[in-house]
Parts: C-alpha cells; sequence; structure tokens
C-alpha cells in the first residue's frame, strides 16, 4: 500500500525514490505512519536534548495536509527502517536531496548553502523557508514560499534589525520596506499579483549569490536577462537602438537594468533621475572640480536638465560605475560611448571619413561633442541647437572654411566652399529666408556619413548624386533618371553628367535666373562643344551671347531634365513633338519652320551646302567689291593730293594777289571770299553782296 | 575756302530741298540700321554687348532696328515718288528721257569714257576728266543703296516674320537670308563707312568733309573744278543763274557740321569696330 499509494510526484528525483521505494521487501511495509504517529501524534510527547525539552509531536493533520502527506513517515526518516515498536536514538537529520537533488546541490552552492558549510549558525536550511512537516508546495497560497508569502519568508532574516542585517555582511539596506515600495512589492503585495516579482524571482530561491559571482542572476552581466525573463521586451519600448540582443552580450558598454532602476527600489514611476544624478552631482557641481590633467570636471546640471538628455542620467552615459564605491565613478575606464545607445549612428559615423579619421587618431577628427556637444547637448530641432538646420554652415565652417583645419587638407576643385553656399540658392533659402527645409551641408553630404565624393559610398559621388538631390527634388530625379544623360548609363564610355555638372555644387543659382539661364550653355558646351558653337552663329545663340535670356537656349527645345536624343519619340524635338516646342515662342509655326537649322554652320559644305555656298558668294562679292573700289581709292589718294596741294598754292597766290589789291583800292569790295582760284562766274557777283 | 561762311557770295545749289532731306534720314536710319544689327552679328565681343545694353537691350535694338528699316523703305518709297515727279515736270513724262538724259542716274557709255580716263589720270597718263553731273562712282553709290534695299530688305522681311515666310518656304531657307542679310550689311556698311567716306569727305581735296549733300551748295568755283562738263553746259545754257541761291547762316552750317561729324564718326568707329570683331575677335 505504500508503495501503491502515493501520489506521482512532478520531480524526476522524487520519481525516481518512489521506484526505488516500491521495490522494497514487503517486510518494510510493516512500518506505517500510524505506527509512527501512536506516539508523536500525541501533543506532549517531547524528550530532553541537552538539557532543554523538546517536542517530538507531529501535528497529523498539517502532516496529511502537507505535499509529503501521503508518504510514509520512513520515506524521509530512512534510519527508522527496522525499528520495531519505537526508537531510542534520535533520527538523523533528514536529507531532502534523497528527493530533491537538484535545488539541493544548487543550495549547497549558494550563499545559504557556503555559510551554511562554514557552520554559520544563521544559514538557511531547507527548513527554514519551506517548513518541516507542513511543507506545502510552491503554489498553495498557505506555503511560506509562495509568491506571496517569499518577501516575509525572505524578510525573516533580511529586514532591519534582524541578526542576519546586524551580523552578516549585506550590501542592501531597508530591502524589504524598499521592495515593499516598488513597483514590484506594491502589485503583489498590494494588488495581490503573483506573478509581480517577489525576492526569488531576481534572486532565484536556491541557487542564491553574491552580485560579484558571474554565475549570478544579479550578476551586471546577467541582470538584463533575469529581468527580461519578465519584462521580455522591454528594449523595445526602452530605447529601440538597445537590441537585447546586445544588451545581454555586451552588458559592460549599455548601462544594465539596475544601473537606473536600482534593486528594490523599482519605481512605478519613471526612475527620478535627480537621484542618482545628485549622487555623482555631489561633487561635480563645484566648479572647481578639476581632473588631474586639468581638465574641468565641473558639470552644469541646469545645461543638463534643459538638454535632450535631461531624461538621461549619468550613469546611463558614464557606464560602468559602481555603487559599491564611495565614489561610484571610479570604476569607469572608458570614454563615453554615444554609440551604446546612438547604435546605427555610431556605426554610420565610423564608416564615415570623420570616422576614420579619429580612428587613426588625427587630433583635427571630429567626434560626437564637436557638433552636438556634451551635457548640454540639444536636438537637432531646436533652434539654439548647433545642428540646427540655420546653424550647420557655421557649424561645418569651423573647419571647413577656407584656412580651417579641414580646408587646408582639401585637395580638391572647390573652393570657398562656405561662401558660396552662403549666396547660393540653397544659402539664401535657409540663411535669408529662414527656410529650415532647405538643404544643408549635411542635406547632401549626410551629418554621419561623410565621405569624399571620390568614394563610391559617398552621397556626393557622382553615381549618387541623383539620388542624393532626389531626396528633396523627386520629380526632377524621376525626370532625369528617364533622359539620355542618365539612361545612357554605363552603354557609353563617356562621362555622363549628373545634378552638379550643369548646377555645381556650392554655387547653386535659381534655375530662372539670367545668370544660371546664360552660363548653362556653356554647361552643355562642355561636352556638345561643336553643336554649341554653331548655336552661337544663330540668332537665339547670337542674342543669348549678349546676355539676353529670351531666345531659345539649349534646354528651351532639348528640355532639361527630360533631355533625350532627337530620334527618341520622347525628345521635345522627336518628329511629333518638334513644331510644339516651337510653337512655344512661335505661335503659328509650321512644320516648314521647324525646318530652321539651329546649329546651322556655314562651315559646312557636305552637310549644308546651301549655306556654304551663300556664304563663299556673299564674302566673294564683299571682297571683289572692297578690292576693286580700294585699288581705286588707292590710285586715287596720289592724284588727290597734288590737287589739293595745288589747290592751296593758287589759294596763297589769290590771297597775295588780293593783299597787293586791297593795299591799291583799299576800299574796294573785294569779291575773294569765294575761296576758289580761277574765273568766277559772271552774273552773280554784284548781287551776291549782302 | 568755303565761300557760303564768312561771305555773301551765291552758291551753286547742287541738290534740292527734299534730297537733302532723304540723305539726311537715309544717315539716320543707315546708322541705326548699323549699329544695331552689329550689334548682334558680333555678339561675341565685349562692345556688341556693351552697345546693345546702351540701345535698351536687344529687344529694343530690334525695335529700332525695325523703326528705322521702315524708315529707310518709307524714304526709298518717296525718292522713287520724286523721281517719277521730275519725270513728269522735267522729262515731259517721258521714262526714257529720264533714263538716258544726260542728267540720268544710269550708267552709260560716258561713264566707262570717264573711268578709263580716269584710271589713266590715276597712273599719270592723262588729265583729270571733264566730270559731268553725275560721276560713275557718284552712280555706283546710288545703286548700291537700291541693291541694298532689294537685298537687304527683302531677307531682313523674311527674318522678322519668319513664322509666314515658312508657310511657302522651306525652314533652312531662314538660314540663308541671315548669312545674305548679314554679310550684305556688312559690306553695305563697310563700303559706305570706308569707300563713300573717302569718295566724298576725306579725299584730302575735300578734307576733312564735303557738306553738300547737307546744305545742297556749292562754291560756284569748287562746282566748276569739281564738274567742268555741267558748269560748262549750264553756262551756255545760260541757266546757272537760276541755280544759285545764297548761302547758308554760319548757325546753320555749324549744325551741319556737327551732325555731319556726328554721322562721320560713327562710321569711323564702326569700321574700327568691325575690323576689330573680324580680325582680332573672329570665331
Amino acid at each position: 500500500m505504500v508503495g501503491q499509494g502515493r501520489p506521482a510526484c512532478g520531480r524526476t528525483a522524487t520519481l525516481a525514490a518512489a521506484f526505488v521505494l516500491a521495490a522494497l521487501p514487503a517486510s518494510l511495509a510493516a512500518q506505517e505512519t500510524a505506527d509512527c504517529l501512536a506516539c508523536h501524534g500525541e501533543r506532549g510527547f517531547t524528550t530532553v536534548r541537552k538539557g532543554r525539552t523538546v517536542s517530538l509531536y507531529v501535528p497529523e493533520k498539517a502532516y496529511t495536509a502537507s505535499i509529503h502527506g501521503s508518504l510514509a513517515c520512513i520515506s524521509c526518516h530512512t534510519d527508522v527502517e527496522g525499528m520495531e515498536g519505537g526508537h531510542e536514538a534520535p533520527l538523523k537529520k533528514v536529507d531532502c536531496a534523497a528527493c530533491h537533488e537538484a535545488e539541493t546541490k544548487q543550495h549547497a552552492a549558494s550563499l545559504h548553502g557556503k555559510a551554511m558549510k562554514r557552520g554559520d549558525s544563521l544559514a538557511p536550511t531547507c527548513a527554514a523557508c519551506h517548513g518541516i512537516h507542513d511543507i506545502r508546495a510552491a503554489k498553495d497560497p498557505a506555503s511560506p514560499v509562495s509568491p506571496l508569502k517569499v518577501p516575509f519568508t525572505c524578510g525573516k532574516c533580511h529586514q532591519e534589525g534582524t541578526v542576519v542585517m546586524r551580523q552578516r555582511n549585506i550590501h542592501q539596506d531597508h530591502i524589504l520596506e524598499n521592495y515593499s515600495e516598488s513597483i514590484h512589492g506594491e502589485g503583489l503585495l498590494k494588488k495581490g499579483l503573483i506573478v509581480a516579482a517577489n525576492c526569488a524571482s531576481c534572486h532565484t530561491a536556491h541557487n542564491i549569490l553574491s552580485h560579484t559571482d558571474p554565475a549570478s542572476s544579479i550578476a551586471r552581466g546577467n541582470i538584463a536577462r533575469t529581468c527580461t525573463a519578465c519584462h521580455a521586451q522591454i528594449e523595445v519600448v526602452h530605447r529601440k537602438v538597445i537590441k537585447g540582443e546586445l544588451w545581454e552580450k555586451e552588458a559592460h558598454v549599455l548601462p544594465a537594468c539596475i544601473d537606473c532602476h536600482q534593486p528594490h527600489r523599482v519605481r512605478k514611476v519613471f526612475y527620478t533621475q535627480g537621484m542618482a544624478d545628485a549622487d555623482c552631482l555631489k561633487c561635480h557641481q563645484e566648479k572647481a572640480l578639476r581632473a588631474k590633467d586639468g581638465r574641468t570636471l565641473f558639470v552644469d546640471e541646469r545645461e543638463h536638465q534643459a538638454s535632450r538628455h535631461a531624461k538621461v542620467a549619468c550613469s546611463q552615459c558614464h557606464s560602468g560605475v559602481n555603487v559599491s564605491f564611495r565614489r561610484p565613478c571610479e570604476s569607469i575606464t572608458t570614454k563615453v560611448d554615444c554609440g551604446a545607445c546612438h547604435t546605427e549612428i555610431a556605426q554610420q559615423y565610423a564608416r564615415s571619413q570623420h570616422g576614420k579619421l579619429l580612428l587613426d587618431g588625427d587630433p583635427n577628427a571630429p567626434s560626437c561633442k564637436e557638433c552636438h556637444g556634451t551635457h548640454g547637448t540639444l536636438g537637432r530641432l531646436q533652434g539654439s541647437s548647433p545642428t540646427f538646420a540655420t546653424n550647420i554652415p557655421r557649424l561645418c565652417a569651423r573647419c571647413h572654411r577656407e584656412g580651417e583645419k579641414a580646408a587646408v587638407r582639401y585637395k580638391g576643385p572647390e573652393h570657398g566652399i562656405i561662401e558660396a553656399y552662403t549666396e547660393s540658392i540653397h544659402g539664401k533659402g535657409l540663411l535669408k529666408s529662414g527656410l529650415t527645409v532647405t538643404a544643408t551641408c549635411t542635406g547632401c553630404h549626410t551629418a554621419h556619413g561623410v565621405l569624399p565624393r571620390t568614394d563610391p559610398a559617398s552621397s556626393v559621388n557622382r553615381a549618387n548624386v541623383p539620388e542624393t538631390c532626389g531626396r528633396c527634388h523627386h520629380g526632377i530625379q524621376e525626370q532625369f533618371q528617364q533622359s539620355v544623360h542618365y539612361e545612357m548609363l554605363g552603354k557609353t564610355d563617356k562621362q555622363l553628367p549628373v545634378c552638379d555638372d550643369c548646377h555645381s555644387a556650392h554655387t547653386i543659382r535659381r534655375a530662372d535666373a539670367d545668370g544660371f539661364k546664360l552660363d548653362i550653355m556653356q554647361k552643355c558646351g562642355r561636352c556638345h562643344g561643336e553643336i554649341a558653337r554653331t548655336y552661337f552663329d544663330t540668332y537665339h545663340g547670337k542674342v543669348s551671347q549678349l546676355g539676353y535670356t529670351k531666345t531659345a537656349k539649349c534646354y528651351d527645345c532639348h528640355g532639361a531634365h527630360d533631355i533625350q536624343k532627337i530620334t527618341d519619340p520622347r525628345s521635345h524635338l522627336s518628329r511629333q513633338n518638334v513644331v510644339a516646342t516651337c510653337q512655344k515662342c512661335h505661335p503659328g509655326a509650321t512644320r516648314r519652320f521647324a525646318g530652321y537649322l539651329s546649329h546651322a554652320t556655314h562651315h559646312d559644305p557636305g552637310k549644308y551646302p546651301w549655306l556654304f555656298w551663300t556664304f563663299w558668294g556673299m564674302t566673294g562679292l564683299l571682297v571683289g567689291t572692297f578690292v576693286i573700289s580700294g585699288t581705286h581709292t588707292l590710285l586715287w589718294l596720289p592724284r588727290a593730293l597734288k590737287m589739293r596741294r595745288e589747290l592751296r598754292e593758287a589759294e596763297e597766290a589769290e590771297q597775295r594777289e588780293l593783299e597787293k589789291h586791297e593795299w591799291a583800292h583799299p576800299a574796294s569790295p573785294a569779291g575773294a571770299d569765294r575761296g576758289a582760284s580761277g574765273p568766277t562766274p559772271g552774273g552773280p557777283g554784284p548781287e551776291g553782296r549782302g | 575756302m568755303e565761300g557760303g561762311v564768312t561771305g555773301r557770295a551765291f552758291q551753286f545749289q547742287r541738290f534740292t530741298r527734299l534730297n537733302r532731306a532723304l540723305h539726311v534720314l537715309l544717315i539716320v536710319s543707315f546708322i541705326a540700321l548699323a549699329v544695331t544689327g552689329m550689334s548682334l552679328k558680333f555678339s561675341y565681343t565685349s562692345w556688341a554687348a556693351f552697345l546693345s545694353r546702351r540701345l535698351g537691350g536687344f529687344e529694343s535694338a530690334g525695335f529700332i532696328h525695325r523703326a528705322a528699316a521702315t524708315l529707310m523703305f518709307g524714304l526709298f518709297v518717296t525718292h522713287l515718288w520724286d523721281v517719277n515727279r521730275q519725270r513728269k515736270r522735267e522729262h515731259g513724262g517721258s521714262l526714257l528721257k529720264l533714263l538716258l538724259g544726260p542728267d540720268s542716274m544710269l550708267f552709260n557709255r560716258r561713264d566707262l569714257r570717264e573711268l578709263v580716263a580716269t584710271l589713266k589720270w590715276f597712273v599719270g597718263a592723262g588729265p583729270r576728266p571733264r566730270y559731268g553731273r553725275w560721276t560713275y562712282w557718284e552712280k555706283f553709290d546710288y545703286f548700291a543703296v537700291f541693291w541694298g534695299i532689294f537685298v537687304i530688305g527683302s531677307t531682313g522681311l523674311m527674318l522678322w516674320f519668319p513664322v509666314f515666310f515658312t508657310r511657302l518656304l522651306p525652314g533652312w531657307l531662314i538660314n540663308v537670308a541671315t548669312i545674305i542679310h548679314s554679310d550684305e550689311a556688312l559690306l553695305a556698311t563697310g563700303f559706305i563707312f570706308t569707300v563713300h567716306f573717302f569718295n566724298t569727305h576725306l579725299r584730302p581735296e575735300k578734307f576733312p568733309m564735303d557738306t553738300v549733300v547737307f546744305t545742297g551748295r556749292m562754291p560756284v568755283a569748287e562746282f566748276k573744278r569739281d564738274k567742268p562738263a555741267e558748269f560748262e553746259a549750264l553756262v551756255a545754257s545760260g541757266k546757272l543763274e537760276e541755280n544759285l541761291v545764297e548761302p547758308y547762316q554760319p548757325v546753320v552750317i555749324r549744325t551741319i557740321r556737327g551732325f555731319a561729324w556726328t554721322a562721320l564718326t560713327i562710321g569711323t568707329l564702326m569700321v574700327l569696330w568691325i575690323v576689330y570683331a573680324m580680325v582680332f575677335a573672329y570665331r
């Protein structure tokens, strides 16, 4: 009956023991529980040990109600076996390990077990927590190890005033008190949520170890795992960049749960930052505080409170603090790693030119704080942040202005970048019109992935420029990507233009400004040299060359971003579209009108024989006329000079004559004013006098 | 030397009031056309851009160009009307007399003889020919204007109204018209501002200028020297006195000289500019 009557026990060890017991000889079955209770069932059954009266009473009711109630006494008190009709000697201590081997082993290795081994009289045994004959299942609310009871069970020793707390080295204080006020304690004790964490949830039941023991559930490296047992996806709600994996694998770089949420004080309100920060500020609010090398260690808490990280505790960035030290920061060995939270950005930065320089130990390399500051770091949408759109040019200019440390090492073609940008359409939009959506330095170069143009991964690499510009100018990008300049990529050896070849990089002007409109023809002409030259031989070209934008320029006919070969049906100059294109400026234009040669040259007899021969015909006429008339004139010149001389001489002769005449007849009215020698006409003389 | 300036001697009237007015308008319109047109033709020089700006931009320059063209066409028509009037008044309505008479502008055998004689005179193989009312080079200049108005005017109209003309003509003819218009205009300006200037103003015995086309009158002695054949014919027919008038007041002469000097200066500057553009800046 003994063998068969036991209820099934969940534990493997128990089960194994049950089979052993079942195989015992029949004689054993003779010792019934009733036999034992015959004596031990009596309330007054006592004995005297070491001069003290000790009760040997086993309350039958409690025993039968216990989880072991269906077991015979000898199942645990194995040394009673064979002692017919009572026993004299005291029984050995019951060894729970016979059934609960794993738990016992864990316990033996735990702080409690080690203390017991040392002979510490305060060390808890199995019975200290679980009871003796009245042991209940942990699920049983009446059990001292049921979730609701655990804090009290542990609290028997671990609360203020106990011998354990007074005499043993326990780091925490007011444990039970703090716990009962924490969100866990409140949930459990006041709301009866038995899923709320109790002592054993974090410390385990049997495997209780010091937090310094790497195997401990509360060791720094294991805390995340311990907490996430319940708070399964806490990293999601905490901070998207903290990956649970990293939290567990690289606990040293990341703040552990308890860095913010102090053990036993886990509040339901968000952790009061001021509490922990106040500890740090005890020293660091001193303005005079300096490191050995003279750096100031003063932290302006007001600045921090106004910053983006106001809700972030000191220890979240300055990780590695150890609260066990009087100066918890003593244990800090590494610099602040922003990448702990801003992982993706840090990875991008590490690949960037700035990051590479930093890795190479270049003293000029900007780290996070060069741009973002330290304790006062602000979000890029806050107007006073150096990374706010309108401040970015000034920020980058600190190094990239001509003559500054980044500009002097730059060997490329872009110079006066900051000044040029300021005058550009983007710069004016940003700085004069205050349009924060305008492209800033980072708009094109990215904030953290800055790379030289030559790097294929750079946002301003030729191959990536359309996409970079297209982030704002998306419609244009779509057009451009259907143009011959894009579709021919990979089909030609020639370098195809991207946005900045026509628009420039830092001197971008409004496309509807005259300067740009005129300049663009030079830009087209850089590749399409011949066609641009012949354009300038036409009316359109000549007017453009004079500096006016009203006549057709390259893009007026060919389109700008959607430019196509004229043989392409999509082209503005394809057979279907050309007349409509001419009609934009010449209403009423016909197909014949479109036959105008807008790139005609009179130097190509094969292609344009009419123009060629007309030009040479006209030139022949011109040269011929000038040669003939020029010769005529040159031949005339010496005769004409001779004539002039003769005229002069005759004039002088007449003058002399006249003077003589006047001297002789001073009153004579002279008709000499004719001014020419030779015979004067008869009649008019006298009438001519005034 | 110019009789009219200091004295009150009668002068020979060579040109009518209308002739003179038309020539002044011709100068004004021609210079306007030349300046605006060349600023486009030589648009690759900084001079052209400067001029275009001064003229109020290419559209304004274009307007001036077309207005001047219209003016020139108008005075051309007026001249034809005047010639027709002459036909009625002086030649009894006979076209033949107008065209073949001694004062005709058409080239004739006499011009050929005078050309040969002139060339002989140039090389010292003969005396200066006794020119009549119109010398052959004057006739050449006169018909150059006819030719120019026809060639430049017709191509100019094509460029002015390309949409209209390409209803009938192929589009590339506009390109041909551009070349003809532009090169003929170059010829015209080049010729007027060099050869014509020399023949009438700069040749030493007239230097620095002959104002007869503006005043319409010239000292009789100079007339006799320049056109002995005409002088003698007039004296012989007794018609000389009909053509004698008083000289202008000095202030009128000064004004005329001011205008002539301006035209002469603009023309000379344009020649220099064209030479610069063609020789040093050509592309």
